[in-house]
C-alpha cells in the first residue's frame, strides 16, 4: 500500500515539475511574439509611462497602417507568395527525389554525391552569391549562348533553374530529410512494384510518395519559411522588385521619407524617433510572420504528430 | 515469367541507373549553380573584382587580399574568434537543450500537441530578415525591460548567489554565459528538437519491453537504450547547429563580409574573408565529426 503510494506521489511530483519546465520554456519563447504584438499596438507616447505593462491603454493601429501603405503590401504579398510557392514546390519535388535516389539505390558515387549535399549546407551563402548574380548576369550555359548571354536577373529564372536542380537556398537539408525518411520505409512495396513491371519513375511516384507525405509536408514548410524570409538572393537577383522582405527592410526609409514631407513638425521635433520607427517595424515584421504563422497552423499536424514517421534516425 | 521479349533488368543495373538518374538533377545543379560560383570566387579572393558595362574584369592581386583581410582589416580576426568562442558555449548548450526538450515533449500528457506547437514557433518567426531587424528593435528592448521581461530566468538573482558562494571567477563567467544566452539556446533549437524528436520515437518498444522484464530501472534503460539509439542524431545535429550557427544573419563575421564586399574596391577581400571563415567553419566541422563519430552506435 505504501509503495503504491510512494509511486504515485513520485508521478505527482514528475508531472509537476514537467508542467513548470514546459511552461516556462514556452513563456521564454512566446515572449517575443508577445512583445512584438504588444509594442506594435503601443502608440509611441506610451512608451515612456512606466505604468503601461502589456497592454497600451489606448491600443493604435496607426502603426499597421503606415507599415501596410509603405511596404506595398499586398503587392509585395503577392509577388511573395507566387515565387515562394514556385520555388518551395519545386524543391519538394526534386529534393525528394535526390534523396530517394541516395537513400535506395547503391551506385558507385552515392557516397560522394551524400557528401556534396552536405558540402552545400556548410558554404556560407554569401561566399557564392556574387559569383551565383553574375553567373545568371551573364548567363551563358554551356557556351552555347556564344557571345550574347543572357541576363536573367529580374525574372524568376535563377529561382526556378537553383530549385529545379535541387541546389536552391538549403536544398542540402531537404535532400537529407528526404533521404532520412526514405530509408525508413519497407522495401516490401517497392519489391512488390518492380515485380508487377513498374518501372523506377512510377514505382517512385504511384508507390514511395503517397508513403512519404508527412516527410514531403515538413519538407515543404521548411523551404517555404527560408525561401519566404530570404534576403540575400532575392535581393540580388530580382532588383527592384517588391518582395516582403526588402519591403521590411527599406520600411523604416520609407516611413521616414513620409513623415518628413508631411509632419516635418514631429521629425524635428523629435517626436518621431528610432523608437517610433522600430514601433512601426514591429508591425512590419508581424505583417510579414503572419501569413507563415497560418500556414504553420494548418499544416503543424503534419508537422508536430508525424514527425515517428519521419524515421529520420540512421 | 512476363512474356513478349520484355526486357527485365538486373538488380545491380537498376540500382545504379535509377541511382544516376534520381541524383542526377543534384548533379548537374551542383556543377553550374555551385561548382561554377564557388570556383569563381576562389579566383575572386586572389583579384580585383571591376565592373564595366557589359561585363567584369579582374586584376591580379596575388595574396593581398588575405593579408588585408587578416592583418589589415581591425575586426575581422577579433570577431572571427569570438564566433568561434560562442559556438563553443552555445553548441554543447543546444545538443543538450534540444536532447531534453526531445524528452519531455515524447512523454505522455495532457497538452503535449500545442506544447510541441509552441516550442517548433521559432524556426517559423525568427529566421531571415526579421532576425535581422530584431537587432536594432531599441523599442522593443525597452518595453521588454519595462515590462520585466528580460529577467524572466532570475539570471541577476542566479549571479549574485554564484558570487556570494565564491565560486572561481572562470566559472562564474561561463555560467554567466550560458544564463545569458538560454533564451537564444531555446530559440535555437526547434529543429534539433524536431530531429531528436523522431529519433526518440523510432525506438522499438519492445526493447523498453525486453529491459523491464530485465528490471532495468530508468536510469539504466537511458544510458543502454535511449542514449545509444539517438546517438546518431547527435552527429546530425552537431552538423546542423554548427552550420546555421555560422550561417544566420546576424553573425558577424558575415556582417563583416557583407560590409566588406561593396565598399570601394573590398569585393575581393570580402571574398577572400568567406574563403577564410569558410576554411574556420569546415575545420570545426571535421573536428567536431571526427570527436564524435567514433562514440555513435548505429543499428545495423
Amino acid at each position: 500500500m505504501s509503495a503504491h503510494r510512494r509511486v504515485r506521489i513520485g508521478s505527482v511530483v514528475a508531472s509537476v515539475f514537467r508542467a513548470v519546465l514546459l511552461i516556462g520554456i514556452s513563456y521564454v519563447i512566446l515572449v517575443p511574439l508577445m512583445l512584438r504584438i504588444s509594442s506594435s499596438i503601443t502608440p509611441v507616447q506610451e512608451l515612456y509611462d512606466q505604468s503601461v505593462k502589456w497592454i497600451p491603454r489606448r491600443p493604435t493601429l496607426d502603426h499597421f497602417k503606415l507599415a501596410w501603405t509603405h511596404m506595398k503590401y499586398l503587392t509585395a504579398l503577392k509577388n511573395t507568395t507566387l515565387l515562394t510557392l514556385t520555388v518551395s514546390l519545386l524543391q519538394v519535388a526534386t529534393c525528394s527525389m535526390v534523396g530517394y535516389g541516395l537513400a535506395r539505390f547503391r551506385f558507385p558515387g552515392n557516397g560522394l554525391i551524400f557528401a556534396l549535399t552536405v558540402l552545400t549546407l556548410v558554404v556560407p551563402p554569401q561566399l557564392i552569391v556574387t559569383p551565383t548574380y553574375l553567373n545568371f548576369r551573364f548567363f551563358n550555359f554551356l557556351g552555347l549562348m556564344k557571345d550574347n548571354p543572357l541576363n536573367l536577373v529580374g525574372t524568376y529564372w535563377p529561382f526556378i533553374l537553383m530549385a529545379l536542380t535541387a541546389n536552391g537556398f538549403r536544398c542540402g537539408l531537404y535532400i537529407f530529410v528526404m533521404r532520412q525518411f526514405f530509408r525508413g520505409m519497407p522495401r516490401e512495396l517497392e519489391e512488390a512494384a518492380y515485380i508487377d513491371g513498374a518501372g523506377l519513375f512510377t514505382t517512385f511516384t504511384k508507390v514511395m510518395l503517397p508513403g512519404a507525405v508527412p516527410g514531403l509536408i515538413v519538407v515543404f514548410l521548411f523551404s517555404f519559411v527560408w525561401q519566404w524570409n530570404d534576403y540575400q538572393f532575392v535581393t540580388m537577383l530580382l532588383p527592384g522588385k517588391t518582395f516582403l522582405p526588402q519591403a521590411l527592410e527599406g520600411l523604416q526609409a520609407q516611413v521616414g521619407q513620409y513623415m518628413a514631407d508631411t509632419d516635418s513638425l514631429a521629425v524635428s521635433s523629435g517626436f518621431v524617433d528610432n523608437h517610433f520607427y522600430s514601433l512601426v517595424n514591429s508591425a512590419g515584421m508581424l505583417l510579414v510572420v503572419v501569413p507563415l504563422l497560418v500556414l504553420y497552423a494548418f499544416t503543424q499536424r503534419y508537422f508536430v504528430e508525424s514527425v515517428e514517421r519521419t524515421g529520420l534516425i540512421g | 515469367m512476363r512474356g513478349k521479349g520484355r526486357f527485365r533488368w538486373t538488380f545491380e543495373t537498376r540500382q545504379r541507373l535509377g541511382g544516376f538518374l534520381f541524383t542526377l538533377p543534384f548533379v548537374v545543379g551542383f556543377v553550374f549553380f555551385f561548382l561554377v560560383p564557388f570556383g569563381q570566387s576562389v579566383i575572386f579572393s586572389f583579384n580585383e573584382l571591376v565592373l564595366t558595362k557589359t561585363t567584369y574584369e579582374l586584376r591580379p592581386k596575388g595574396f593581398s587580399n588575405y593579408g588585408y583581410a587578416l592583418f589589415v582589416h581591425p575586426e575581422f580576426v577579433q570577431k572571427l574568434t569570438e564566433v568561434m568562442g560562442d559556438l563553443l558555449v552555445e553548441m554543447p548548450l543546444v545538443l543538450a537543450f534540444s536532447f531534453f526538450a526531445a524528452t519531455l515533449l515524447n512523454q505522455k500528457f495532457k497538452g503535449r500537441a500545442l506544447a510541441r506547437v509552441i516550442f517548433f514557433l521559432p524556426v517559423i518567426y525568427s529566421a531571415g530578415i526579421v532576425q535581422k531587424l530584431e537587432m536594432r528593435d531599441y523599442a522593443t528592448v525597452m518595453l521588454a525591460n519595462a515590462r520585466e521581461a528580460s529577467s524572466i530566468l532570475g539570471s541577476e538573482a542566479l549571479r549574485t548567489l554564484f558570487e556570494t558562494a565564491r565560486l572561481p571567477s572562470a566559472m562564474i563567467t561561463y555560467v554567466n554565459a550560458i544564463i545569458d544566452s538560454l533564451p537564444a539556446v531555446i530559440r535555437a533549437s526547434g529543429v534539433q528538437i524536431l530531429i531528436f524528436l523522431a529519433g526518440l520515437q523510432s525506438i522499438p518498444s519492445e526493447i523498453y519491453e525486453a529491459a523491464d522484464v530485465e528490471g532495468a530501472t530508468s536510469w539504466e534503460k537511458f544510458w543502454m537504450i535511449t542514449f545509444p539509439m539517438v546517438s546518431p542524431l547527435i552527429l546530425t545535429n552537431l552538423i546542423y547547429t554548427i552550420i546555421d550557427s555560422f550561417t544566420v544573419m546576424d553573425n558577424p563575421v558575415i556582417e563583416i563580409i557583407q560590409e566588406t564586399m561593396w565598399r570601394g574596391s573590398g569585393y575581393g577581400a570580402s571574398m577572400a574573408m568567406a574563403m577564410i571563415y569558410f576554411g574556420a567553419v569546415a575545420v570545426v566541422l571535421i573536428i567536431a565529426f571526427a570527436l564524435v563519430s567514433r562514440r555513435v552506435f548505429y543499428r545495423t
